[in-house]
């Protein structure tokens, strides 16, 4: 393990302004990817800023109906909120279908939005990785691939966001509340994950030094009845071949309003804005599913090893979207 | 007999185990321990061009570096499976000899510090360049060069094998079938990597080592190393699984050795997750093409099956396919041929039920599409095929049990009335199947002598040793049991004390004869020491035992009586206290049959499993497993259901979730690691219920001991992969069963234009 210095803070204005010193600081919270990374020699930190003492660990339930969730909440903690239970079923579900009990116990809700990447090739300091390694080219595009995300992908990455309540979030319009050197801001969860593109190391539009301290989500009516369904090789502790956040409202037989996100296909996690507008107004049936999620999948840029997830994502949004109109889920 | 064994006793060294008392190898304290990591070359082929470790040097607290240019040269050690008793290395190759490099993370370096993470970070700083050449490292890429080897597996199975006429068989069969499977390399992955820690004082070299056999460990290091056996001494009590990948001694062991002696202090290495993959074997990527024929009423012609697979650049390694598939049916004609393609990997090895779970695998789910196209029941299909001889001599078989496995298996399930027809059954939106397949695997002779010695002491109290170690299966309970038996003394003033090269020899318990061999030996130490003090009795004046034929004579509870009268007897302690013994002591020995021995050895089983695919999303779990075993005499029924449920499960990883893939481009393995690799866990395990029968073997071993290593995986995969076919109607022709296997078959009305390039998708 390469040396690097360790910091533990209890304000956030010190934390912030020791991780802006300098260019290879960083802020650690539960440290449950991070610390990884820095074991594989991914990631190099000089210091790491320990802001577990901050206290950011709330989740308040808003007069509004809506949350705001402290960014180093952990995820068992909000898993089990009252308010998330009750309003937000989707993203008690997504976290309960996250990671394992004792990583949930550790990893904080900010840390959980920065997670990097699972890509092997990502992980693996001696293979070419442009996000690790701008301009090192990407091992992915043809390695093995089949975890790799369908959607939103580029010729310089195809690493998939391994988030589950990300998706959850994205599908609910979170917004995430940073702090920085120019004070505060909030920022739209959709606009919170960079598409690769051709700059596959950028994931975020943080500046270095900025703090999540919390993400707040809007009162969603249509969220109290809501699914978060995960399709995955094994039951437990695995990422998504393909995950599905839905909710969705019917009035006289046609949707009202729906809320889609996918996990496990793209490379953010992903709002599927076209299979919403395509069901608007549509009669709540299996048709018209299948044919929105057709839809949102026509975009897909499928590989060898994972075209299989462009027929998998639309079977599960059908079933969520199913699951929902049957009255099976919560 | 006090009848200890079969009785229901929990593990004696669960409360160290679960305390944290017991010392597995990488816990050993040393005074002045120094830590190890391997360098492992990025490449798959090609020539190092120059090693740069000034950097590394300088790095804190690195105490030296070696690498090919100063690593002292070892001896050349040829490959012989463990169990046979020699040295055993896990491939003829030693790395760090010259500048040339066969297989990704071969080790090109050796790093150590005095602590983990120094080492560790040091390791990142040897810069290593390297003159890269093509590389080889799957089938596709080699197909064309196959070749059928002289020899496989250790050089003690031949490359092909033929009984009758299979053309022939083929040819006058009223219906063949014909099936291609590809099967996924597999890493044992078990939790305590391989590691070991050696300790030099003066020319005597002491190895921690986390292994399945001390003695193997012990005869490779030394004739590696050119030393005599006397000044290696190797210890292991506790090891944290195996699964076959701790059978063989691999280079890291002898290399820790090399370092400890070249810093002056003792090291310890232990293998980081990734390395596992690259440095103790795996099971080789490959296919098999079966044919059977049949005649209409179900009866076997021939059975044809061709195997393909991956070996390394130094070694004809491929785990033997064809063992149970030649003998668990009446067949007149069978032919079994190993093709190899030279590639760019280490040598393969053991794993968990080697050769034979895929061979098994293979032929079951062609009978069990045998039994489909025929109409048959699959077990009624099985049993007018079933054999009371093994086909390939003639012998009969030391125990059988076969029948009362299906028998009491189907019972168990709840086979009877099963509907044949695929997608019959539905539960929401899973389709429910269910599917079974035979199970069998060999009693294998090729171990050396076992000794064990006993040694009682005037109260009482006993210790019996001998040089094995306890990987979790069990041993060390059941051993006890053994010698608390053979001794005739209660189990709580029995011992076993194990872990030590410098205690009796066993061989490494490998291919689930560990419990035979190792038993035998204990038995025969406990009953010689028993007969022994016996003898004492019987010609002691004053004992009131004096003249009594010694074949009347019982012992339990450590008093010697007459069978029929408990009050005739004296203890061993007044015995040995009137006789002013401190203690007795005495050797006890067990050869194997010969390898001639006129009988079929297979232990048998049957496997059940019924499994729930998702009727749109390809999702498979399973619900339910049921397998019945007949491995002889169970000496304790807790450890054995655990072994079997254990290679039960394993099926099921093998069936679902495990696979290893390469990269091609780059030359190694793409997902070497535990978030990558899948194997089960608890959320995934179904009700597994196991049924024990008991048949008794007098050819096999003293007490009639089979095995339950390996026959809890075999068979388990095809059983779920016939379930699969029974809930969705499609034949799965490549393991791990995947989602993007099962899409397009579900649900045919979606056709959907698919990309599918490569036929591997896992």
């Amino acid at each position: 393990m390469r040396p690097f210095g360790y910091a533990r803070v209890t304000d956030a204005d010190s934390a912030i302004a020791m991780v802006q010193e300098s260019r290879d600081s960083a802020f650690l919270a539960g440290g449950t990817t991070e610390v990884d990374l820095v074991r594989q020699n991914v990631l190099r930190p000089a210091l790491l800023v320990d802001i577990n003492d901050l206290p950011l660990n709330r989740v308040e339930e808003l007069p509004s109906g809506g949350l705001r969730i402290g960014a180093l909440a952990r995820m068992s903690d909000v898993a089990q909120a009252a308010g998330v239970v009750e309003r937000f079923p989707m993203i008690s579900q997504a976290l309960l279908q996250g990671a394992s009990a004792q990583l949930r116990n550790m990893a904080s809700m900010g840390g959980n939005l920065c997670q990097r990447v699972r890509c092997s090739y990502f992980r693996d300091v001696t293979s070419p990785c442009n996000k690790r390694d701008p301009g090192s080219g990407c091992a992915a595009l043809s390695g093995f691939n089949r975890g790799h995300a369908i959607l939103g992908t580029s010729d310089k990455c195809i690493a998939t966001h391994p988030s589950d309540v990300a998706v959850a979030l994205v599908a609910l319009d979170a917004v995430v509340h940073t702090r920085g050197s120019r004070g505060e801001r909030a920022i739209p969860i959709d606009d919170f994950f960079l598409l690769p593109g051709d700059t596959p190391e950028q994931e975020h539009p943080l500046e270095h030094g900025e703090l999540i301290t919390a993400i707040e989500i809007p009162a969603t009516p249509i969220a109290h009845q809501s699914v978060y369904l995960k399709f995955r090789d094994r039951e437990s502790y695995e990422f998504a071949l393909v995950s599905v956040a839905a909710a969705l409202r019917v009035a006289d037989g046609v949707v009202a309003e729906v809320r889609l996100a996918l996990g496990g296909v793209g490379t953010k996690p992903w709002r599927a804005r076209r299979a919403e507008r395509s069901l608007l107004g549509q009669p709540a049936q299996e048709a018209s599913f299948a044919k929105a999620a057709r839809q949102e999948l026509s975009m897909a840029t499928p590989r060898p090893l994972n075209s299989f997830k462009v027929e998998l994502a639309q079977r599960a949004i059908v079933r969520a979207l199913t699951t929902l109109t049957n009255g099976d889920a919560r | 007999m006090s009848g200890f064994i079969g009785q229901d006793v929990s593990r004696v060294e669960g409360p160290g185990k679960v305390s944290g008392s017991a010392r597995y190898s990488g816990e050993i304290a040393l005074p002045d321990l120094a830590y190890a990591e391997i360098v492992g070359a990025g490449i798959a082929s090609g020539r190092i061009t120059s090693i740069d470790t000034a950097q590394a040097e300088r790095a804190a607290g690195v105490a030296g570096i070696l690498t090919h240019r100063n690593l002292p040269k070892v001896n050349q050690v040829p490959l012989v499976p463990s169990l046979m008793g020699g040295p055993a290395p896990g491939e003829t190759f030693f790395p760090m000899q010259d500048d040339l490099v066969h297989y990704a993370g071969q080790p090109v370096a050796i790093v150590v510090a005095d602590s983990l993470e120094r080492a560790q970070h040091a390791a990142t700083l040897v810069q290593v360049s390297y003159a890269e050449s093509p590389s080889v490292t799957t089938i596709d890429q080699g197909r064309a060069d196959a070749y059928i080897p002289e020899k496989i597996f250790g050089g003690f199975v031949p490359g092909q094998m033929q009984r009758g006429n299979v053309d022939d068989g083929l040819a006058g069969a009223d219906l063949r079938i014909d099936a291609a499977f590809r099967f996924a390399a597999n890493h044992h992955n078990p939790i305590e990597a391989l590691t070991t820690t050696a300790a030099w004082d003066d020319d005597q070299l002491t190895l921690y080592d986390s292994c399945q056999g001390i003695k193997a460990v012990q005869l490779t290091v030394a004739a590696l190393l050119g030393m005599s056996l006397s000044k290696v001494r190797v210890l292991a009590q506790y090891v944290g699984g195996a699964f076959g990948c701790k059978a063989m001694v691999w280079p890291h062991v002898t290399l820790t050795a090399l370092a400890a002696q070249y810093v002056r202090r003792p090291v310890r290495l232990s293998l980081p997750r990734g390395q596992m993959f690259t440095s103790c074997g795996h099971r080789e990527e490959q296919e098999q093409h079966i044919q059977l024929g049949a005649t209409r009423n179900g009866k076997l012609t021939a059975i044809r099956n061709h195997k393909i697979s991956v070996t390394s650049p130094f070694d004809d390694w491929a785990e033997p396919a064809f063992g149970v598939a030649s003998q668990l049916y009446a067949c007149p004609s069978f032919e079994g041929v190993h093709r190899l393609v030279r590639g760019n990997t280490m040598t393969p090895t053991f794993t968990r039920g080697p050769g034979e779970a895929l061979g098994v695998f293979t032929l079951e789910c062609a009978m069990d599409e045998l039994a489909s196209e025929l109409g048959i029941d699959p077990i009624e299909l099985r049993l007018r095929n079933i054999t009371d001889v093994d086909p390939n001599t003639g012998n009969p078989w030391s125990s059988h049990g076969l029948r009362e496995c299906y028998e009491r298996g189907a019972s168990r399930f709840g086979w009877a009335g099963r509907n044949p027809k695929p997608r019959s059954e539905r539960d929401g939106n899973w389709l429910i199947g269910t599917g079974m397949a035979s199970a069998a695997y060999p009693v294998a002779f090729f171990m050396h002598t076992q000794r064990a010695r006993a040694h009682l002491y005037a109260d009482g109290t006993a210790i019996v040793q001998t040089a094995t170690q306890e990987f979790g299966t069990g041993t060390a309970t059941v051993m006890t049991q053994v010698a608390a038996d053979g001794l005739g003394i209660d189990l709580q003033n029995a011992r076993f004390e194990y872990g030590d090269t410098d205690l009796p020899t066993a061989g490494s318990p490998v291919g689930s004869n560990g419990a035979m061999m190792i038993s035998a030996a204990v038995h025969n130490a406990a009953s010689a020491l028993r007969d022994q003090l016996i003898a004492l009795a019987v010609a002691d004046s004053q004992s009131p035992l004096h003249g009594t034929d010694p074949a009347r004579i019982v012992v339990s509870g450590g008093r010697m009586a007459v069978a029929d009268d408990a009050a005739s007897g004296e203890t061993y302690t007044s015995l040995m206290q009137r006789h002013f013994m401190n203690d007795a002591e005495a050797i006890g020995s067990w050869d194997p049959p010969p390898l001639d021995t006129p009988y079929g050895l297979l232990t048998f089983g049957a496997q059940f499993a019924r499994v729930a695919v998702d009727a749109d999303l390809g999702i498979i779990r399973v619900r339910h497993m049921t397998g019945a075993f007949a491995p002889g005499r169970i000496l304790n029924p807790r450890t054995a259901r655990s072994q079997l449920m254990g290679g039960m499960i394993w099926g099921m990883g093998q069936a679902l979730l495990e696979g290893t893939h390469m990269d091609t481009t780059l030359g190694r393995w793409a997902n070497a690691s535990l978030g990558d690799y899948l194997v089960p866990v608890n959320a995934d395990a179904p009700d597994v219920d196991i049924e024990l029968i008991e048949v008794q073997d007098d050819v096999v071993s003293p007490l009639g001991v089979k095995g339950v290593g390996e026959i809890g995986q075999v068979g388990s995969a095809a059983a779920i992969a016939n379930a699969v076919y029974h809930a969705t109607g499609y034949r799965a022709r490549e393991l791990p069963i995947a989602v993007e296997h099962l899409l397009a078959p579900l649900r045919p009305d979606l056709a959907v234009p698919r990309q599918d390039a490569q036929p591997t998708a896992r």
